[in-house]
């Protein structure tokens, strides 16, 4: 197979660029529905709730630990980057971007667990 | 000539700033080959018009940089058994840059952004004052002396795609000579040198995607020195607030 | 990008690293046992420290959010800068504002 004119972006701190984005973009576009779901307590009680029974399907809570998924992602992702640019170099970028990446893996399964 | 193990598929892009396609050619097959050997051996044997730039040919000069198998790569010193894909090379005019003709991307973009991110010497004395004395091993010096080795070959500004994304932004290779100017104890204001590259297209923009620091032939460190620009803009910015 | 909005966004990430790991194990916790609209508000209502860590948290992720959704039009679509300040003003304000609802609804009595 020809790697194709993109063939620059196949290593490891290019995807970890790439997941930061993506959580980010995902995180932002969820969190007017976050606000506006916790809203109803003031509102709508009766709303709120069912609403959180409609997150006890399996589905829903899947989708719930991916949201889990990205915010741990984005938050450990992003403290690597903020050591990056503000402390002392540490070369073990690669390093870092992985334990980044399993540590939201980590998290978003121990939410999986406790959820079912 | 048919392609067998002897030979090879290239496929190199032809065309101008209105556009242009790739066209295929097979090539002999060396021991010893470079990809600059093989874009000479199509100009020299297959089609005289083939437009590309070399000069040094042993990774001095920074003037041969192409695209090769999607990756900005040095073509004088990439050897064809390191990247050859399927028996295959695809070779491109520098990814971010316009094209003039088949394989020689416009430099004009990268150099006025090297001098728009404080590029030019501002000296801090005159030829009547004694130079100033720097330990080779002073802290500061050795900072500087990271990037210097910088060939200006615009692999880093090809491969970057913060650059591809955004206009503005400066790019890898004139970010990481302001940073060198900055640790420069004979530059005169490193102030200056920060307010440039803290505007619109600054080291800002950077999202370490580490390209740069990747592809970079002479395997200088960008993204490196971009972190300690962004860093110092922050120390001197907070200075100034108080 | 320049160093303003830098700034700003860094300084937003730095509050909300220890926001953010409250909040994970604030959800790995409640989740155990199914979530009710009671149980929630049993925790927080009336609790001056629940306010002040999602109020403060509601202010941080509005301004990163805000920079970041600029930066990634900017990016992705590259809007011009007017076009890319109004959808950075207009995403962080009205996401203070929905999140001070939220943070009312659950933490006021």
């Amino acid at each position: 197979m020809i790697k194709g004119i993109k063939g620059h972006r196949n290593h490891p701190l290019w995807y970890a660029y790439a997941l930061h984005r993506v959580s980010g973009l995902a995180l932002v576009l969820f969190l007017p529905l976050h606000f506006y779901v916790l809203s109803l307590a003031l509102t709508q009680p009766q709303r709120l709730d069912a609403f959180l029974h409609w997150t006890e399907i399996p589905a829903v809570k899947f989708a719930e630990m991916g949201l889990v998924f990205l915010l741990s992602v984005h938050l450990l992702g992003g403290i690597r980057l903020l050591v990056l640019e503000l402390l002392p170099w540490s070369p073990r970028q690669k390093t870092w971007a992985a334990v980044a990446a399993g540590g939201a893996l980590f998290v978003s399964g121990a939410f999986l667990l406790n959820a079912v | 000539m048919a392609n067998t193990n002897d030979t090879m598929t290239v496929k190199v892009w032809r065309g101008d700033k209105n556009g242009g396609a790739y066209q295929q050619f097979v090539v002999p097959r060396q021991d010893n080959q470079t990809v600059l050997d093989v874009v000479s051996w199509i100009q020299q044997n297959q089609d005289p018009n083939l437009s590309y730039r070399f000069a040094c040919r042993v990774g001095m000069c920074g003037s041969c940089a192409m695209m090769v198998n999607g990756t900005p790569r040095w073509t004088c010193r990439t050897h064809v058994n390191k990247v050859l894909d399927a028996n295959t090379l695809v070779v491109a005019p520098l990814r971010n840059l316009p094209p003039i003709k088949d394989l020689v991307a416009d430099m004009d973009p990268f150099f006025d952004k090297w001098i728009d991110a404080g590029g030019h010497h501002d000296p801090s004395a005159s030829r009547y004052d004694a130079m100033p004395q720097i330990a080779p091993d002073d802290a500061q010096r050795a900072v500087a002396n990271e990037s210097i080795e910088c060939i200006n070959c615009a692999v880093c500004y090809a491969a970057c795609d913060t650059v591809a994304h955004n206009e503005n932004y400066l790019g890898p290779a004139a970010l990481q000579r302001a940073w060198t100017l900055y640790n420069d104890e004979k530059v005169n204001d490193t102030d200056a040198v920060l307010a440039a590259v803290s505007g619109k297209g600054g080291c800002h923009n950077c999202h370490s995607q580490g390209s740069c620091s990747l592809y970079c032939p002479n395997e200088l460190n960008p993204m490196r020195a971009i972190a300690g620009l962004k860093a110092a803009t922050i120390k001197h910015q907070l200075k100034r607030g108080r | 990008m320049n160093i303003r909005l830098y700034m700003a966004q860094r300084l937003s990430a730095i509050i909300m690293i220890p926001l953010v790991f409250g909040h994970l194990g604030v959800m790995i916790y409640a989740i155990q046992g199914g979530l009710s609209a009671g149980e929630i508000l049993s925790r927080t209502q009336g609790s001056v420290f629940w306010f002040m860590f999602y109020g403060l948290f509601v202010i941080a992720v509005s301004v990163h959010g805000a920079i970041g959704l600029r930066t990634i039009m900017s990016e992705l679509l590259r809007w011009n800068d007017i076009a890319l300040d109004a959808i950075m003003w207009g995403f962080g304000l009205l996401s203070i504002f929905m999140g001070a609802r939220a943070v009312s609804a659950v933490t006021w009595l």
